[in-house]
């Protein structure tokens, strides 16, 4: 394992690629809004089947790093440098975006759930791929429930809207629905900033088993989920990634005093 | 009380008292129009046709064409305005362009109605040689209908949270999939509203059809339903008199004996069937939206 200390002012761990499997990694992405820089220096590397978190304080970047990784920023702004899944380089326009999208799933901060059933909500981007065969959709939409711990509280009522749920059911039909199209990365938006504290719990508990199958990236901004549930956290303040490290190293040691700061309140 | 309260509960009072005014004189106008009108109304009234020089005639070619008319130009409307509201609402990007179609449908939508009808005799009926008929008139009342459709359904699309076109998108979905699938569905409540309030002005529209569906309603075959025969009930290209345009053509001049309680028979029941299409719209658009999110 190497560890470099770019500059002093910031910390970015770096598996060695040998002994980690990397999903996914940017390099030199830089994200203009127009002609303004909004997030760069992120140079990140994510494990496969983990959870990284990634805080910092309002306006820092998060949304707009998340964003960049599945290009939901394609039409919003303009994105440079290297986004690489599975070692190939989907910020090039030849790649299909559609594709990229459905790898690298997304779940949003308010339950959006579509104006159809719930069976419907999770039916929908398979049907519009040409999967028609009923058995093969029932299968899905109880496998994918299942694993976002929904099942047992919608399984009589597969056809009601899907509107007419709780935030945090809504939440957890949203997943499975991003689970449906078979992606191997997960990334979700201040998920559970919807959510009652119940809520909040069992979606944790539902994104830790996931992780299994998973690699899962989350923008948060209650400190002690990350702590409990990341297994990595990136700090971002304006705009550049500060520390990349260990979740357990960020929250006892962290190496850099804006990231000590930060997660210790003193901030601002 | 200081002075800033008491000047806001006279306020307050004053709004009350302008808000109960106005339901006041609605509802003297609708009691009026029901008291008058609906006793000369009974099934025969609203199935017979209506007569010229004798008393007894009915509404029912009128009514019939009212219907007709307003079916075939929700027909050509709906398409179009879904289509350009569509555009507006989730294409079109903030530029003069954009801009110049919007102030277009606003001006569009305030021509007076009476203007519209003499611009569809110009064209359809003079240039088309279409002559006073269903078509004219239909398309007549399309170009009327046309910006206030579009309008509402724009709203309507407007109205659905982004959050549900980054859903779709977030899915692998085209942008074009998920308007069609996600956020038309998802504004169909307010699409449905709007197409039938919409209908409601169509149906009770006189000055626009006056010289294009024409002012006589020839007696219609209705074992006939061959749309090419032309006094089939179908036929487009028979001239249509509705039932606003009657109200307006008996009071001008119509020589029928019973002539009042034709006119407030017929004018009881125009204002019944507006006022069914604006009480339901919102009630129906919330049902249909049900059935449609709990069907898959
Ligand atoms: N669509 C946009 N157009 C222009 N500027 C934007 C847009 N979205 C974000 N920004 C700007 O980019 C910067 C980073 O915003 P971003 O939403 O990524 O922050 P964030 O860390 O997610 O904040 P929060 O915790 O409040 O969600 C901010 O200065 C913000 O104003
Ligand atoms: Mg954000």
């Amino acid at each position: 394992m190497l560890n470099t200390k770019n500059k002093s002012d910031r910390f970015i761990y770096h598996f060695n690629p040998e002994e980690t499997e990397i999903t996914m990694q940017t390099k030199n992405l830089e994200v203009y809004y127009g002609k303004s820089l909004a997030m760069h220096n992120a140079d990140i590397q994510f494990q496969k089947n983990t959870i990284t978190a990634l805080i910092g304080p309002s306006g820092s970047g998060k949304s707009t790093y998340l964003r960049s990784l599945n290009r939901m920023n394609d039409d919003i702004a303009t994105v440079k440098g290297q986004i690489l899944y599975q070692g190939v380089d989907i910020n090039q326009p030849k790649i299909d975006v559609y594709e990229v999208r459905r790898r690298i799933g997304m779940v949003f901060q308010r339950p959006n759930p579509f104006a159809k059933s719930i069976y419907g909500n999770i039916t929908f981007a398979l049907e519009r791929r040409g999967v028609h065969d009923k058995r093969v959709l029932d299968e899905v939409v109880e496998k994918t429930l299942k694993q976002a711990a929904v099942w047992d509280q919608v399984k009589d009522n597969l056809h009601k809207s899907a509107q007419s749920l709780s935030g945090g059911q809504a939440q957890r039909v949203c997943i499975a629905r991003a689970l449906a199209v078979e992606p191997d990365v997960l990334l979700l938006d201040e998920p559970a900033s919807a959510l009652d504290p119940v809520s909040t719990q069992q979606l944790e508990q539902t994104l830790r088993e996931l992780k299994k199958d998973y690699t899962i990236i989350i923008v948060t901004h209650n400190m002690q989920q990350a702590a409990r549930l990341s297994d990595y956290t990136v700090f971002f303040n304006l705009g550049e990634a500060i520390e990349y490290n260990k979740t357990r190293k960020i929250f006892t040691r962290p190496k850099i005093e804006l990231t000590d700061d930060y997660v210790s309140g003193n901030f601002g | 009380m200081n002075r800033t309260q008491k000047q806001s509960q006279i306020a307050i009072l004053l709004l009350r008292l302008i808000a109960a005014l106005v339901v006041l004189i609605l509802a003297f106008l609708i009691g009026y129009i029901f008291i008058t009108g609906l006793p000369n109304v009974s099934w025969k009234f609203l199935t017979s046709p209506a007569k010229a020089f004798t008393a007894g005639g009915g509404i029912g070619v009128q009514l019939f064409n009212s219907i007709y008319l307003l079916i075939l130009a929700m027909i050509i409307s709906l398409p179009i305005a879904l289509g350009a509201s569509i555009y507006l609402s989730e294409y079109a990007k903030d530029n003069w362009f954009t801009s110049m179609i919007r102030t277009a449908i606003e001006i569009l939508s305030s021509l007076p109605s009476v203007v519209v009808g003499l611009f569809g005799f110009l064209l359809f009926v003079v240039q088309f040689n279409y002559g006073f008929s269903i078509i004219s008139g239909a398309l007549t009342l399309t170009i009327f209908n046309l910006p206030l459709l579009t309008r509402n359904i724009e709203e309507s699309l407007a109205s659905v949270s982004d959050d549900q076109r980054q859903g779709g998108l977030g899915l692998g979905l085209s942008k074009y999939e998920t308007i069609v699938h996600i956020v038309v569905p998802a504004a169909l409540p307010g699409i449905i509203s709007g197409v039938i309030l919409c209908s409601g002005r169509v149906f009770g529209e006189a000055a626009a059809l006056i010289y294009t569906a024409g002012q006589s309603a020839p007696a219609l075959n209705f074992g006939d339903w061959n749309p090419f025969n032309i006094d089939s009930p179908l036929s487009p290209l028979r001239p249509a008199e509705t039932l606003a345009v009657h109200i307006w053509k008996i009071n001008s001049e119509g020589i029928m004996p019973d002539l009042t309680q034709v006119s407030s028979g017929s004018a009881a029941v125009l204002v019944l069937a507006i006022l069914i299409f604006n009480l339901s719209a919102r009630y129906i658009g919330r049902k249909i939206f049900e059935k449609m999110t709990s069907m898959n």
